[in-house]
Formats: C-alpha cells, structure tokens, sequence
C-alpha cells in the first residue's frame, strides 16, 4: 500500500494489508504474530509492524512516499490456507467482497485485457 | 468464456469470480467484459492486489476456495474447456511482423484447456475427497515464493503503479525494472509493464510489448514478451496442472 505518512489509522492499515490488529498481535486466519505496543490512540507505527512481519518499507523520497509490500515471515504467499479477505469494485465501482460467497465453492479467475 | 461453465456449475454449488488486471484501469477491462456479458461476479484490479493477496504471477489464473472460505488450490493457470487458441486468420494480412511471431509462439503454448474443466468439475462434485483438494500445508507451498526481495518487488511494482497513474511514467518504470529484478518469475508484473509502453502500433499496441524497429534503443526494459517466450520456449509458458 502507498503511504504518505508511517503512522496511519489501525482500520487503514487492516484493510490495506489484509493484517488484523488484535491484543495477541497482527493476525491473518489463525496466524498471529505477537507485537510490542504498536497502536496508539488508534494510531499504528507502521515502520515497527514491517519490521515484525517481513513487509518491506520502499521509500520514494523526492515524493514523500513509501510503498509498504506484504509480509514475507512465512516466505510463501500464503501464511495460512484461510483465505484473504478480497475487496475490489466492478466496472461501476461497487466495491464486492469475497467473503460474500462463503458458504459456496468459488473459483476465482484472473485475467488481463493486453 | 466462463460463463458457458458458470452456467453448469452454478446450480451445482460452484460460483465463479473474474477479475480483470490492469494498471491502466477500469476502462481497459470494459470492452473486454460487456462483450463476455458475465451473470457472476466480475472485478477490476488496477492495483494487482491478486499478486499481492493470493500470488497471481500469470495470467489466466484461477484459485479455488471452499464453501468455509478455505482454500483449497492456490494460484495456477486456469482456462475455460473449449476456450479458443490465437486464430490463425488474425495472423493473415496487415498485420505487423513483429505481430505474427507473436501470434506464432502464442499458438504454441501448451494448454490442457479440457484438463483443467474436469479437475473443476471432479471438485463440485466431490468436494473434499476430489484428489484436487490440496491439505492445507500443501496449499501453502505451493502458493509461491514469497521472501523479503520478493515481497519488495511488490511494494516496489505498486510504488511504480502509483507513479504511472500520476502521469510519471518515466520514473515509474524504474521501479517496474526494480520489481523485475526482484520477481523475475512475476510474468504479469513484466507483461503489464510492458504494456504501458506506447508502441504506434494501434489495435496491437497493447500487445507488442517490446522494442519498435528503427527505435529500438527507447525500449526501456532489459525483455520483452517476444524474447522472454522464445528464451522460455513456448512449450513451458504455463506449468502442467498437478492434482
């Protein structure tokens, strides 16, 4: 996710890294890895959370930019079989979410237009 | 191309959801999805948060996820039974050189398109006992590679999107470069890239990916689709599907 700032809300950062921020640690499924005292007054500190889970921090100084990319501590893409929350919007925008087919078999197709 | 399987497999437990990649934007997908008139779920993913979320690194993919949000196949190519190979009447005349070859190494990658139809179908029907379904360990291994050059490749692909799309093309290609470097197995990292560059070519632009004659010292990247399929050979383009 891109970042103007590496202090950002703790629902900001859940939603852009599919990383929950729980009293046991940052989790995704029934991976959680314990972290210090993060969050403050809803606040994270993101360079301390990248850190612990493997997510590099790619600074674009000229632009007052990072770009944080996703955790890499279990070094596979998946951490866990569970799968990631998904949210992305139609051709009309309407955002849909993939757990909104739980309870059905789904198969998700990626494709490209070039 | 799906849809002809949705309308099977829906009534049948199975929903399917497609998801268009393109940096350039929703607007690139369009034409694409209005003329498939898909009735199921049908996404735009500017950002490429597939490869971010589920490890996407070519395209078409598929991934299967079970009825408890598990899942159950990662990230592999995936194709439609009966979809149709590069049709040898396109490649007749008017079209570019560069344009046939490679329409001509496109016709000889290698596709199951029929496989991957009954891997599906044998799912649906049996659920968890189809030799499909992977455990769970196994999900996780083979959902790729993801250490922290690699994880540093994504970040340093989304900061080049960023810039793309704030009209800094020429800064963000050296981050796309960068993310090459670092994923240089991420085939829809490059082919995305790639596709951004203008060609002159018209309704092919998007698909010449790779240097102009005459111009060839403007190409910014170190491959191109062309040069990286030939060295790749054709043949392996997309790993065989493995129950």
């Amino acid at each position: 996710m891109i970042l103007d700032s590496l202090t950002l809300s703790a629902a900001r950062f859940e939603k852009g890294t599919g990383w929950t921020l729980k009293p046991q640690g940052a989790c995704r499924g029934e991976v959680c890895v314990p972290l210090p005292d993060v969050v403050h007054d809803g606040q994270v500190e993101v360079a301390v959370v990248a850190e612990r889970l493997g997510m590099p921090l790619v600074e674009s100084a000229a632009d007052g930019l990072w770009s944080l990319g996703p955790a890499s501590l279990g070094g596979h893409v998946l951490a866990t079989a569970e799968a990631p929350e998904l949210e992305l919007p139609d051709l009309e925008g309407r955002p849909f979410r993939l757990s909104s087919l739980k309870g059905q078999k789904v198969l998700v197709v990626s494709w490209a237009p070039y | 191309m799906w849809q002809a399987l949705r309308n099977e497999l829906h009534p049948r437990g199975l929903e399917i959801v497609t998801v268009g990649m393109d940096t350039a934007g929703p607007e690139a997908c369009r034409p694409f999805i209005e003329a498939a008139r898909p009735e199921h779920p049908s996404l735009v993913d500017v950002g490429h948060v597939m490869a971010e979320r589920f490890g996407v690194v070519n395209i078409p993919n598929g991934v299967w996820i079970d009825e408890a949000g598990m899942v159950v196949r990662p990230a592999e190519p995936a194709f439609p039974p009966g979809g149709v190979r590069v049709a040898r009447a396109v490649v007749e005349g008017g079209v570019p050189e560069r344009m046939k070859a490679i329409f001509a190494e496109a016709d000889k990658i290698q596709v199951d398109r029929e496989a991957y139809g009954r891997a599906l179908r044998d799912w649906v029907e049996l659920g968890s006992a189809s030799r499909f379904v992977l455990p769970p360990d196994e999900v996780i291994a083979r959902s790729g590679r993801r250490d922290h050059s690699a994880a540093e490749g994504a970040a340093q692909f989304e900061l080049g999107q960023y810039l793309w799309r704030a009209g800094r093309g020429d800064v963000a290609i050296e981050h796309f470069r960068a993310a090459h470097r670092l994923q240089p197995d991420n085939f829809s990292y490059k082919r995305q890239a790639w596709s951004l560059v203008p060609a002159g070519a018209g309704v092919f632009d998007r698909f010449w990916q790779g240097p102009v004659e005459g111009r060839e010292g403007e190409w910014p990247y170190d491959s191109d689709w062309l040069s990286e399929v030939r060295d790749k050979g054709a043949e392996n383009y997309y790993p065989a599907m493995e129950p």
